[in-house]
């Protein structure tokens, strides 16, 4: 069985901890042929990277512990051999891409001297890993590649730190490229590129391509097979648009219907007098212009989703109308009042109407304060909403509402999954009973199915309560289940804003069109028709 | 996925019991809080009972070695110079070095981290005139400052402690501010202010919970530091003057006998390390029992033990 250039056979992965052994993965099998595109599909906790640390060398033991199986990479097996070994072959036919290129990037050094360092390593003379780093950041796409190797890495966008990343893997040639979450930190139109440049890449020096990934849009886009793993285990394997369409293990079925995108579209809500209404809002540090000129209405019980890619200034419109920062100009008026020029006092008023959830509510919730103590803090700030007696039956109430059991109440955020804490999160936005909910970026954290339930639970919420949400998101297929109007923002500015059928579906400016068009679709099939479309329109 | 930590119902069993616990679980904290207890008892109660034999002087028992119990149990650890017995006389000091040491390190770390927690969340003036204030400070040497306010003012038990207290202030400001500073931008404090919490509320209420830890630690750390900046000053002859007495006076008495009578200087110094490490070991406890997300440690080992 040594035709496959890379084969985990049996692995299992202990991993020792206070509170007892951790299987991370166990039994797994699976493998890589030459010129062969293969991705790990799984959610957070699936042990979907621990494989591919294995074949790296990067799995602390202790505590980490092999408890069983073969790592096979040409025929031999890489964990019966010594660290000398492993080095050679490690980053020289084995490369590995992270998730977040600047912190794997050194920021003392130019990214030059970074990717010749891989080469002189492996025994390359500093001259001529100079000439071939020049040429790699040219295959990567880097403009420049002469004056680019003397800059730094902050010199760069995201975009292009994975490009450097991506050049720095591919210095020595490898035979196999490990690439883990590559594309989850960037923009949608960024992913794009950084995909198809990979898939480019492949299949020029016919190396294999191990993608580790939580998005199906990204197997649909550029891989051949696909394993999907729950739990520790493989509960799936094979070809991806065999996988995608039969499904045959009730977790991938879970998995591939909880993928965002596919439900019915809002045919919006009946015109009316607006809620809020914000009108030429913005916002300046220094010279620089955040927000140029923002409007928008919210109807009572409307979505309005905000999509954007980053720096477009979705994030700013919230916190300039949370008060968190002081718009610079226009207005916002709110039950025939002027948010931006609220006294303290009316301000406070304020705050109990518009309430906001944040991103990561590992950080929105203070680590030190009991479930019971997050919630009811609401009521101490605002006496008069529930009787101080009824504290407890409200808590348990509340939590009851978005899905969690009343005794949850005496526990800390610590001791909650990522889905549950966001429910937590939203179970204190609502104690103050508000009529307009901010959510920034409220499901981008979270795991595929958590985040379909997170958005279930909203619209629930939106039908049995009448809240209006102003729902920021730069993930366009949620936005397309969940919103009822889409304002779509680029550089500061309002490109386009419309209904969301009309966007989805008859998008005006390029702008949009473009975003739509880069998103990924969990379908194989439309995904390569995109493709298709894509390719076409750049030609 | 839910962590089955074990969950202590706080209610039904009190809080005492569930401190109780939480310090049983942890070995070398119950050893630490049985010492300290004894030390807070001598100092509450040591002069009262032992006063008149720490100062009482036996010439016959100069220099004494510990462990001879001829001369009565109060020898037990050896007389010093002019013949007083050691034991009475740690046993006493205990009650001026606690004084000053607590006096010194809580005024210090009151005043230090209210005025960090200004720095830190005042963007105006205020922000840039104290972390100043605390510059000036760290920049004149303390040994100096409290030579100069000592010869002026006279030494006793109070100004010692002012005159510390100042020096230290800088270490708790600082360090409070620069926490400040980075858990202003938490998200915890924005969905507060969301909220529309009071700045007060902010403060105390999520701020100060999450660098108090930081500030106990530093002040359990600063408490061997005061002890010894004391005796430094007792040395010089401008800290406590006898015969009223502290450890660290103690041990700088006995330096000059360190070659023929040791135990001079080695008791009331075990008394120091003693003291200040038990402060360091329960600081540490505290850290971890007073912290949600680590206070599964002790559980875990509660249980086992129990």
């Amino acid at each position: 069985m040594a035709d496959h250039l890379l084969e985990v056979r049996n692995l299992s992965v202990t991993f020792h901890t206070a509170r007892g052994p951790v299987h991370a993965v166990r039994d797994v099998n699976w493998h890589l042929d030459r010129g062969e595109v293969l991705a790990i599909l799984g959610e957070s906790g699936s042990g979907k990277s621990v494989s591919a640390s294995a074949i790296m060398d990067l799995i602390d033991c202790p505590p980490g512990e092999i408890t069983s199986g073969r790592i096979l990479f040409d025929g031999r097996d890489l964990l019966t051999m010594s660290r000398e070994e492993r080095r050679h072959i490690n980053g020289k036919r084995i490369a590995m891409i992270f998730q977040d290129p600047l912190s794997h990037l050194n920021p003392v050094y130019t990214v030059g001297w970074q990717i010749e360092e891989t080469m002189v390593i492996h025994g390359t003379s500093r001259q001529e890993a100079r000439q071939t780093t020049v040429d790699l950041l040219r295959k990567v796409g880097i403009p420049d590649p002469e004056a680019s190797v003397h800059k730094y890495p902050h010199q760069f966008s995201g975009g292009q730190r994975q490009r450097l990343m991506i050049a720095m893997a591919l210095a020595l040639r490898p035979d196999v490229l490990i690439a883990d979450e590559p594309t989850t930190a960037l923009d949608v139109t960024v992913q794009a590129q950084i995909l198809a440049l990979l898939e480019e890449l492949q299949r020029e020096t016919g190396m294999g391509l191990l993608i580790i990934t939580h998005d199906l849009g990204v197997v649909a886009e550029v891989a051949d097979r696909v394993v999907v793993m729950n739990a520790g285990e493989i509960v799936e394997a094979g070809e991806a648009s065999e996988v995608y369409h039969n499904p045959k293990h009730p977790y991938t079925r879970k998995l591939i219907a909880a993928a965002p995108g596919q439900g019915e579209m809002s045919s919006g809500v009946e015109e009316g007098a607006p809620l809020l209404s914000l009108r030429n809002v913005s916002k300046r540090y220094g010279t620089f212009e955040a927000l140029k000129g923002v409007s928008f209405d919210l109807m009572p019980g409307e979505t309005v989703a905000v999509v954007g890619e980053s720096g477009s200034g979705k994030s700013t419109t919230a916190k300039v109308l949370l008060r968190l920062e002081e718009a610079s100009g226009g207005s916002a008026i709110y039950k025939g009042r002027d948010l931006f020029t609220l006294s303290p006092r009316e301000l406070y008023e304020m705050r109990r109407d518009i309430q906001m959830v944040f991103q990561d509510p590992t950080q929105s919730l203070n680590p030190r304060m009991s479930v019971y103590a997050l919630i009811s803090e609401a009521w101490v700030i605002h006496p008069g909403i529930v009787e101080r007696s009824r504290w407890r039956a409200r808590v348990a109430e509340l939590l009851e509402q978005v899905g969690l059991l009343p005794e949850h109440m005496y526990r800390y955020p610590h001791q909650f999954s990522g889905g549950q804490r966001q429910r937590i999160a939203i179970a204190r936005a609502l104690a103050l009973e508000p009529q307009i909910i901010v959510c920034d970026e409220a499901v981008s954290a979270l795991d595929v199915s958590i985040q379909a339930q997170v958005i279930a639970l909203l619209d629930r919420l939106q039908d049995e309560l009448g809240i209006s949400f102003i729902f920021i998101a730069h993930d366009l297929p949620v936005v397309r289940d969940f919103a009822d109007r889409v304002i779509v923002m680029q550089g500061g500015r309002i490109v386009e804003q419309g209904d969301v059928r009309q966007i989805f579906e008859a998008p005006r400016e390029p702008y949009t069109q473009a975003l739509l068009a880069a998103s990924l679709d969990p379908d194989p099939e439309i995904q390569a028709e995109r493709r298709a479309r894509r390719l076409e329109a750049a030609e | 996925m839910v962590q089955t930590t074990p969950l202590r119902e706080a209610r039904s069993k009190g809080r005492l019991a569930t401190t109780w616990s939480l310090l049983c679980a942890d070995k070398f904290a119950l050893a630490a809080a049985i010492i300290l207890t004894i030390v807070v008892l001598c100092a509450v109660f040591g002069p009262m009972f032992l006063g008149e034999q720490a100062s009482h002087q036996n010439l016959r028992g100069r220099n004494a070695p510990p462990f001879d119990l001829a001369k009565g149990w109060l020898y037990v650890l050896g007389g010093d110079q002019l013949g007083r017995p050691l034991l009475a006389r740690i046993v006493v000091a205990a009650q001026n070095t606690m004084a000053i040491a607590t006096g010194a390190v809580l005024a210090s770390m009151t005043i230090g981290g209210t005025l960090g927690l200004i720095a830190g969340n005042s963007r105006g003036r205020a922000g840039q005139i104290i972390p100043r204030l605390a510059d000036v400070i760290m920049s004149f040497p303390s040994l100096l400052l409290a030579v100069i306010v000592l010869y002026m003012l006279e030494p006793s038990v109070k100004n010692i402690i002012i005159v510390l207290a100042i020096t230290r202030i800088p270490v708790y400001l600082r360090t409070t501010r620069a926490e400040i500073l980075e858990i202003r931008e938490r998200m915890f404090v924005q969905a507060a202010k969301v909220m529309g919490a009071s700045e007060f509320r902010i403060v105390f209420r999520h701020m100060l919970p999450v660098i108090l830890p930081t500030l106990i630690t530093i002040a359990t750390l600063d408490f061997a530091f005061v002890m010894l900046a004391e005796s430094s000053l007792s040395f010089l002859g401008i800290g406590i003057q006898p015969p009223e007495i502290t450890w660290g006076l103690m041990v700088s008495q006995g330096r000059p006998y360190l070659t023929t009578a040791w135990w001079l200087s080695f008791w009331p110094g075990l008394a120091i390390i003693l003291a200040t490490l038990s402060l360091n070991l329960l600081s540490n406890w505290m850290r971890v029992a007073l912290d949600p997300q680590q206070r599964w440690r002790l559980e875990i080992g509660g249980r086992k033990n129990g």
